[in-house]
Parts: C-alpha cells; structure tokens; sequence
C-alpha cells in the first residue's frame, strides 16, 4: 500500500464497523445459505495469503463449536480446487473422496456427505469459499440451486471484503506510527458526533486536512 | 512472445490471393445436403483424436479413464521460467480425471494427454493456467479441454491471442463457462468453443445458445464421473459440461480430421439438440 492508501484505510478503521460487526454479517450469511438450501451446515473459509492456507472464519450447523480458526493447506480438498480454478462445483458423495480434506473434518466428529463450494470473488481476487454441505438426501440438484450459491457467494464476497480491509486498516493502526492513529481516532471521534452541524463542521476540517496532506489523499 | 507461430520461427506471410492462386486452394470437401448426427459421427469412437485435459492432472489407469498417451506437469521457476516435466503426481484434486473419464465415456478410442497447471499449495497464480495453455497449443492436439478460468483482467489479452492461436492451428479449444455472473476468460472468447451446463441426463443432448457469448450447453447436472483412488462420485457444475462437449469433438475430427474449428463449430450447431431435429 502507498502512504496515501495507508492513510485511508487508518482513517476509515476509524469511522467503520468493527470486526465483530463484520463477523455476525458473515454468520447471518452462512446462516441464511444453509436455510435456503435446507442443508445441515454452512461455512466460509478465508485465504490466508501469507500462509497460503484456508481459515475457516463463519461456520453454522454441525461443526460450528470447534471449526472456526481450523485451517489447512490452500490447493488441498474440494475447497481449495474451488479457490485456485475460481469456479464452483457441487459434489454429491464427498465422502468417498480421498482428496477431500477429511482429516479435518473427522477432527470435528463431522464428515458431511454432500458438498457445494463456491468461490468468494471481489473482483480480481479469490478471497474464499463459500460451503453449503449435506444438503437433504432424496433432493436432485439443480442449475437453480447452482445460481442462488453463486448468488450467496457474490454477496458474501461483498462482506468478506469490507472485513479484510477493516483488519487490514487495524494493522496499519496498531503497526503505523502515532500520527495515523491520531487521524483515525479524530475521525472517529468526528464521525461520532451527535450534533449535526459539529459533525459537518469536523468533515469540513478533516477535508482541509486532506488537502494539506497532498493531493493524492482524499477524505469523503 | 505470445504467438505460437511467430514463437515457432514461422515468418509472417502477405495476405492476398491473386487470381491463379485460386485454383491451388480449391477444396475437395463434400458436404452432404444435411448435416447429420449420423453424418458427422456416426460410427466413430474418437479413434486417433487427440485431447488434452489441462487440468488438475489425471489418474493413471482409472478404469473409467484408461490408458493417457502423455501426461506432464507445469511450473515455474524461481525466474518465473516455465518448466515442464512428467507428471508423477497424477491427480491432485479429482477434477481433471472427473474431465478425463468424460471424454473416454464419449470417445473410447481418443488419445487423452494430461497437462496439470495445478499444484499442492496453489491458489490460483494465472501464470501457470497461461504456460500450460501455450504448452498445450504448441503440442497439437485436436482437442484442448479446459474446464478452468481466470478472473485476472491483465492475463485476458494474452489468452486471447493464444486461443487465437489455437483456432488457426486447428486446435479446438474447449471452455467451461463461469457459473457465477463473474467476467472471466477464456471462455467469453469467439475463437473457443464456451460451454455451460444443462439439466438432461444424457451425455449427447447438447444444445446451440442463441444468444452467446456461451455458445453450448452440455450435461453438467449429477454426473457420475471418475474421481481419484479409483472411484467414483456424483457432480455438477459447467466444469464437466465442457468435457461433453470436448468428447463430442473428437468424436467428429476422428471422423472429418480435414474440419476446421470455425467448420467444427458449424457442425456442432447444425447437429445440436435443439436445431433441426437431433433429439
């Protein structure tokens, strides 16, 4: 990230949501997934870019106690096929399928029979997977289905952004220097502010800022 | 260098046709009245087409995949140099065999080659997915599948000049189309053969879009295709879509090898389920 970027994400870690926010968005999503598939567990597991492994981060259903935080190699199992080709893929009969990371799941005491996947794309970039497993036996899947997982997954994928840039703005926060947690606490302050002139009067400084800063920073 | 030809040391020609060159590129071809099913395979088990499943790799004596002619593996180097070597690994993830099975149920006599442009560890760098693909256009095949895509924009103009390149190397270039509403490649390409997924349960149902950029729609909705360890499993997605019609391919250029990708395509529309009456 350049300075003016770093600045940025300081500033809005200020004025946005906070992790827990981001995190009860993401179990409202896998939530939501399994009732409409009427499966018995859902989950999104997140890229960890630095170690190349896959986290789960939202888990609802079976497994939802102990998963969250269990990671395993990106590029293993059906979830990592799905993050490095950026397609989905529905499989019926997983557990007869040696790549599929069963180790994991066995640790849990859940080995789900069934299995879609689709990839949490944010423009250029795979952020995740999205899991929907053990949909109910005696339905057929269908291309409907397929649509409303690609759906989810485009929707979460939305959150799933919003929350890495918030961690991210927080590391630069707890790393950076004392100057960019003082622009971040006063907009936070600022945009905290109940009365609305005193808030619009606190943009208007915070604008003045920007362009004391330079010109490639920018405050909305 | 992009172009496979100009990478190959061809030099560039002049395009022009004086009038007693006419002649020299008069066509024997025959075209019957009606193109049929009967017409452009019937008979046909794929023998001698070649196909290469750029994928996950493949299984080895599957018994729903059989024997492969070549199967190799792409990577980079530490300088991002392309190497290729034989693949001991197989499979990594089920998916190219799942592909592979396919074209050997349609195609039991093509010659199936395996180049895997995945590895352990991988989260999906195109620059792999692009040294498999140019590997892959430079070996010949008849038929390339490729049940894969890439969202990353700058790697798009580079596999549009190798599906270009492909295209007038009479290689087929097979693609899944993407089954979320994402912008991906290669599949939005006119010189590629675009498939998505249809929901009949028979492998030869095949229909024409008319109203592209996916051009076809092929079985892709609970498949029984082969999966590593030997076994089997149940799936669906455009990934296993696109290998139909990739079979359906080789069956035709066993049967018409002279055809081109532009007159292949013509075939496949004029044969589809839903043109004329191939049901």
């Amino acid at each position: 990230m350049t300075d003016s970027a770093d600045l940025r994400a300081a500033v809005a870690a200020g004025v946005t949501g906070s992790e827990e926010n981001y995190r009860t968005l993401l179990s409202a999503i896998v939530e939501v997934a399994r009732a409409i598939f009427g499966a018995k567990a859902s989950s999104i597991l997140l890229l960890d870019d630095e170690t190349h492994e896959l986290v789960f981060a939202a888990v609802v259903g079976e497994g939802e106690e102990n998963l969250v935080g269990v990671r395993f190699p990106a590029g293993t199992g059906i979830a990592g096929w799905v993050l490095a080709t950026r397609t989905p893929l529905v499989i019926e009969d997983v557990n007869k399928d040696p790549r599929f990371a069963s180790d994991v799941a066995e640790d849990t005491g859940f080995v789900p029979k069934g299995l879609m996947a689709a990839p949490l794309l944010h423009e250029e970039r795979a952020l995740g997977v999205l899991e929907v497993l053990d949909r109910p036996e005696q339905s057929l899947f269908s291309l409907q289905e397929m649509e409303l997982l690609g759906m989810f997954a485009n929707q979460a994928a939305i959150a799933v952004d919003l929350l890495l840039r918030a961690r991210t703005a927080e590391r630069i926060l707890m790393q950076g220097n004392g100057e960019l947690a003082a622009v971040a606490r006063l907009a936070q302050a600022i945009a905290g502010l109940e009365d609305e002139k005193q808030r619009k009067a606190g943009l208007e400084l915070l604008r003045n800022l920007t362009s004391t800063l330079g010109p490639q920073t920018s405050f909305r | 260098m992009i172009d496979v030809a100009a990478h190959a040391g061809e030099s560039l020609p002049a395009w022009s046709l004086p009038k007693d060159a006419v002649e020299r590129i008069s066509l024997p071809f025959h075209w019957p009245d009606r193109v049929t099913r009967e017409w452009a395979w019937g008979g046909s088990k794929g023998a001698g087409a070649r196909v290469c499943i750029l994928d996950s790799g493949v299984e080895t004596n599957h018994p729903m995949v059989g024997d492969l002619e070549s199967a190799v593996a792409i990577s980079l180097g530490e300088n991002e140099e392309v190497l290729v070597a034989q693949d001991a690994l197989g499979d990594l993830s089920g998916h190219g065999t799942a592909c592979a099975g396919i074209v050997r149920g349609l195609a039991p006599e093509s010659r199936i080659s395996s180049v895997r442009v995945l590895e352990a560890g991988f989260t999906g760098s195109g620059g792999i997915l692009l040294a498999g693909l140019r590997y892959a256009v430079e070996q010949g095949f008849d038929v390339i599948n490729m049940s894969l895509s890439t969202t990353k924009k700058p790697f798009a103009a580079v596999l549009h000049e190798l599906a270009d390149s492909a295209y007038f190397r009479r290689t087929v270039l097979v693609a899944s189309a993407h089954n979320m509403p994402v912008e991906s490649y290669p599949w939005r390409f006119s010189s590629v053969i675009s498939v998505g997924s249809h929901e009949v349960p028979d492998p030869l149902t095949f229909f024409y879009n008319p109203t592209p950029p996916v051009e076809f729609f092929g079985r892709g909705v609970n498949v029984r295709v082969a999966w590593t360890g030997g076994r089997s499993a149940a799936v669906s997605g455009n990934s296993f879509a696109t290998p139909h019609i990739a079979g359906i391919c080789a069956l035709i250029l066993a049967k018409h090898p002279e055809l081109t990708p532009f007159q292949l395509k013509s075939v496949l529309y004029l044969t589809a389920s839903n043109v004329g009456d191939h049901t």
